[in-house]
């Protein structure tokens, strides 16, 4: 299994990450290799198989009550934030 | 619109709706922050709303509640088991990268809306399903010169997200549609429908076909539509675009686009354009929502009295048309309105049904208000009907008591007292005005013996004029007959 | 003082042999001293760490002091704390103050625990040998050219290094018990739901548990016992009481059905390792144990499949790095897509994107059923594996690593290699199992562990087994030289 240039393009682009040309073929022999690796999953027979997304089974989803519990600490929680103004997160222009 | 008129002809058009009624939960979905609208930026995003690291989801029950009484009310499946997903995408008002929706296994799946159109057909619009997901923030971009501003707190809001099937076939059924659900969200309670707040928006699938075509045609998606006039223009003008394209040779891309209602056309949304693969996966952080049927009883044993149900019941109870009952029971309020003043004046339910459906009707929206806003009480109302229904007034002469006491919020009485508006029933006065006609008009009079039956109208106008309108229709059109017949 | 277990320093502190504050002081030098060397810490919180140590000492001079009054320990800079940087190991939060306590955080706390500092680790937790680090590898206290083990291999080594008694850790596909077998103490990793998640960088939301290491299975259960428990908070917490586990350890071995994994034994083991945990086996063999051969035949495809889980689930937990409300930006964005591409392409390093970039091939349009779907059904057929074994026996033994420390840099240029590393680790993580690896032997000088693996919920069970053959053995007791 080999993954060719075209196929990073589209994942660094799915998942935003600029790569620079140098790291290009470090990511397309690695990933290749991973993808090998996980292609033995091939071998095993999982007809019939339900999929397991939870590592303990019958347990549920609990509800919570609908109730507020928070007040307004945006001063504190924009401290992070790399540019904020008048309480609003600021990014370049978003066209739409 | 040539093209529409061309459209009315060889293309059918087909629309699907993606509703997303916010749900009037306090708390967001997922989170313990408000919901309240208007707060200033960010004051009601916490850090689970943030994204912040390490945070995680909780699932509001109440948000559940709402979306299984939904489900019940359009007869659909609960599912006794349903998941939560994300659907990953990167967008500034996507705090974590991915919204938490449900994908595979919805919460509410099938079920339909019965709507009526205005010539009185009915069509049954089946929904494919409803989920639950998370909303997004809100993007700013006033007053931010090369910047856009991102306002938190509307993320993590509860909604339902009604999925139609595409089974409309004009822009005026979408309408139709969106008002029943519009009307059925507000009748449960679960979504305060305002759409200028973005409570209640739709999304619509829109492609066309020619006539009798089997296949569908590729659709275009319109994003974000919140008015009832909105959907309808913003339809009809895609509509137009697509056979416009179509015919000319074009081809319809699939494709995102937003409807901006100043210049009254769709345009494409390039940004939305690429993100396409949302990679959707059950989202860990949540566990399998399950329901059993004790649960979805209980949530049964809550649900109102529906809006067709309410309609049916005024065809029965009060002898009422399909068309007076819809109008009536639009909202849980107006049919309210409407039984109280019923129930008040104790006579006739259809003159009941016009004054509600018409006068006052056409007030409220006037004024723009809603019926719980009303100047004229269903009592106040019931006092006017009385009025009408024991002839101390015409229905002519209610108008304009209606009007002043609109103006006034008084009742109906003082009103007639104060400005000497009781009919005149004795048959002397109407006598004695006729004569005073007669013998002012001679040669019309003259005219109306020699056989010109249509000067009748013009002897009901000058007596009706001579009694300030008061005179009782009925008498004064037997009286009259009897003297100009002399 | 520094070479007391928790147990005895409990005790000590009680017993006023010493204050809260003297020891507190006393390690945070030998951490200064240490960190040159090891490279163990990220932050080292002097200054929080003194004032908890007197409010400590008030609080046992007043006599109603919770149960871990005045213990020093640390924490894996995973978890989120207000009282200093939380950086997960990552350029991108290098600068990260968090607004809250993660529950792990608040717990330990509460129970009166003094932290003094954040330990190193794998950047986001994505490693083996904690070389991923922004901030520089940790170096194994037993041999400095050598790799602790990781994610937690700051915990690790600053256990080992006696430079705190215990130290909180996470355990993804091994982060606990590799790196505490590489360095010679014992690290547990709790049933999936048994502590909660609230606080922890995500890395993999479904695998991740956070747990212990410390150098004797009876700390690693008086700690867990504070940590442990329902969090409504954290939606996969379960809502179980949790046992005294301290009360379960010294319960005879009497009767215990362990079962040798055998494709543990198949697959590339060191032939020392083996011997060494042959000789494990013995003992407990000797206290009235038996023992059986037990075969799980889907476990070889453990690898596999936690590495389409695993990056799957990461690349979708780390996307909310994205420059906007916390976190790395870069300089100058041109435009949004700039802002999100530099941001994290500058922000995470080599092997984070490496497996984002996996997780979002294998959830792909076109990828997701033939890697993702898949995975997660090998995954129930792992799981059931371990089912079945669980009907048959109380305990599963194997080894933790094939092999002992490698050394620095020996492994970084081939990520499967490096990545084989957990096959005897993540099948308790895709299971979902408590797991916890205790010091069995050494092979020319380097410490090796052995693994416990426990049905759901039995955490008691394991402590018991792993505090029993500690009773035995002393290879615990054994401290680096350099760090006597």
């Amino acid at each position: 299994m080999s993954l060719s240039r075209r196929d990073i393009d589209n994942i660094a682009h799915l998942a935003r990450l600029a790569l620079s040309e140098a790291e290009i073929p470090v990511y397309i022999d690695s990933l290749s290799r991973i993808i090998g690796l996980v292609g033995e999953l091939d071998n095993a027979a999982t007809a019939g198989v339900e999929p397991m997304s939870h590592p303990l089974a019958g347990q549920k989803q609990r509800l919570r009550a609908d109730s507020v519990a928070d007040s307004d600490q945006h001063e504190l929680y924009q401290r992070n934030a790399p540019q904020v103004m008048a309480g609003l997160y600021l990014v370049p222009k978003v066209i739409e | 619109m040539a093209a529409a008129a061309k459209a009315e002809s060889a293309w059918e058009t087909v629309i699907g709706l993606e509703i997303h009624a916010q749900l009037a939960t306090r708390s967001k979905i997922f989170s313990s922050a408000a919901t309240a609208f208007g707060a200033p930026p960010n004051a009601q995003a916490n850090l689970v709303d943030l994204g912040y690291p390490g945070v995680l989801p909780v699932l509001n029950g109440e948000a559940v509640r709402m979306a299984v009484i939904f489900g019940l009310a359009i007869g659909a499946r609960i599912a006794p088991r349903s998941v939560f997903a994300r659907k990953n995408y990167f967008y500034p008002d996507l705090p974590k990268g991915y919204q938490i929706s449900q994908y595979e296994l919805p919460i509410v799946a099938g079920g339909h809306i019965d709507i009526v159109l205005d010539d009185g057909s009915a069509r049954r619009i089946a929904v494919t399903r409803a989920h639950l997901e998370e909303d997004a923030g809100k993007s700013l971009h006033e007053g931010l010169p090369g910047l856009t501003g991102i306002d938190l707190n509307r993320a993590g809001t509860p909604l339902v997200e009604i999925v139609s099937e595409p089974d409309m076939r004009s822009a005026k059924e979408a309408v139709a549609y969106m008002k029943k659900v519009h009307t059925l969200v507000r009748y449960l309670g679960i979504c305060d429908g305002n759409m200028q707040e973005g409570s209640f928006r739709c999304d619509a699938n829109v492609s066309v076909r020619l006539r009798g075509a089997e296949k569908f045609g590729t659709r275009a998606e319109i994003k974000n539509i919140n008015s009832f006039r909105f959907v309808e223009k913003a339809i009809n003008f895609e509509v137009a675009r697509q056979v416009e394209l179509l015919e000319s040779g074009g081809k319809v891309v699939q494709e995102t686009r937003l409807y901006d209602p100043d210049k009254g056309e769709t345009r494409s949304m390039r940004s939305k354009e690429e993100a396409n693969d949302y990679r959707y996966f059950p989202d860990p952080d949540l566990l399998p929502v399950e329901l059993d049927e004790a649960y979805v009883r209980s949530v049964a044993a809550q649900l109102p009295e529906l809006p067709d149900q309410k309609a049916q019941r005024f065809v029965t109870q009060y002898e009422l048309s399909g068309y007076d009952a819809q109008v009536l029971t639009a909202s849980a309020e107006l049919a309210d309105y409407y039984e109280t003043a019923v129930r008040a004046y104790g006579g006739s339910p259809k003159l009941a049904a016009n004054w509600v459906g018409g006068d006052l009707a056409a007030f409220l929206n006037r004024d723009g208000l809603e019926i719980a806003a009303s100047r004229v009480s269903a009592d106040a109302l019931a006092g006017l009907l009385r009025r009408i229904g024991d002839n101390t007034i015409s229905g002519k002469i209610a108008k304009d008591v209606f009007e002043a006491m609109w103006d006034s919020q008084q009742a109906a009485d003082p009103i007639i007292e104060a400005k000497g508006l009781r009919q005149i029933t004795d048959d002397g006065p109407i006598e004695q005005a006729i004569a005073a006609v007669m013998i002012a008009n001679p040669a019309q009079l003259a005219d109306y013996r020699a056989g010109k039956d249509k000067l009748f109208g013009f002897f009901v106008g000058q007596v009706m004029k001579a009694t300030q309108g008061k005179a009782n229709p009925k008498r004064l059109n037997d009286l009259l007959k009897q003297k100009l017949h002399g | 003082m520094h070479s007391e277990t928790v147990a005895g320093l409990i005790a000590g502190l009680r017993a006023r042999k010493y204050s809260a504050t003297e020891l507190a002081q006393g390690l945070l030098e030998r951490i200064q001293r240490a960190q040159p060397e090891l490279n163990a810490f990220i932050s080292i919180e002097a200054e929080a760490a003194l004032a908890a140590a007197a409010a400590a000492d008030r609080a046992l001079a007043s006599g109603s002091a919770p149960p871990l009054t005045g213990v020093p320990i640390a924490h894996k800079d995973i978890f989120c704390a207000t009282d200093s940087r939380t950086t997960c190991g990552s350029k991108m939060l290098a600068n990260f103050i968090s607004p809250y306590d993660a529950t792990v955080v608040a717990r330990l706390r509460a129970a009166g625990a003094v932290v003094l500092g954040k330990t190193n680790m794998d950047e986001f937790a994505m490693g083996s040998s904690n070389e991923t680090s922004y901030f520089g590898p940790v170096r194994n206290p037993w041999d400095r050219t050598r790799v602790p083990g990781g994610s937690s291999g700051g915990s690790a080594a600053a256990v080992a290094a006696r430079l705190v008694p215990a130290a909180t850790a996470t355990d993804t596909g091994g982060s606990i018990r590799q790196p505490a077998a590489l360095c010679g103490v014992t690290g547990i990793k709790p049933t999936y739901g048994r502590v909660s998640r609230y606080g922890i960088v995500a890395f993999a939301s479904s695998l991740d548990q956070a747990g212990i290491i410390a150098r004797t299975a009876e700390d690693a259960a008086i700690l867990l016992r504070s940590m442990a428990g329902f969090d409504e908070r954290d939606s996969t917490s379960v809502d179980a009481a949790v046992p005294d586990y301290v009360a379960g350890l010294e319960r005879p071995l009497n009767g215990l059905r362990i079962g040798l994994l055998k494709e543990f034994f198949d697959q590339g083991l060191d032939p020392a390792v083996e011997a060494c945990l042959r000789s494990g086996l013995e003992v407990l063999r000797n206290q009235g144990a038996t023992l059986r051969e037990v075969s799980l035949p889907n476990l070889p495809l453990s690898v596999p499949t936690y590495y389409v889980v695993a990056p799957a689930e990461c690349s979708s937990n780390l996307a909310r790095f994205d420059g906007v409300r916390f976190g790395h930006r870069c300089e100058d964005p041109r435009d949004l897509k700039d802002l999100y591409e530099r941001s994290r392409g500058e922000g995470f390093g080599a092997e984070v994107k490496r497996r984002i970039m996996t997780g979002t091939y294998v959830l792909s349009a076109g990828y997701y059923d033939a890697y993702y779907l898949k995975a997660q059904r090998v995954r129930q057929l792992i799981a059931s594996d371990f089912a079945r074994a669980f009907g048959e026996v109380d305990v599963l033994i194997g080894p933790t690593t094939p092999t002992t420390a490698f050394e620095i840099g020996a492994k970084m240029n081939d990520p499967v290699t490096m990545y084989l590393n957990d096959i005897y680790t993540i099948g308790a993580n895709l299971a979902g199992l408590p797991a916890i690896s205790i010091p069995c032997g050494f092979v020319t000088g380097l410490p090796v562990g052995l693994q416990i693996v426990g049905a759901h919920f039995a955490e008691e069970r394991i402590l018991n087994v792993a505090h029993r053959y500690q009773r035995e053995t002393d290879w615990h007791e054994r401290a680096p030289e350099a760090y006597r």
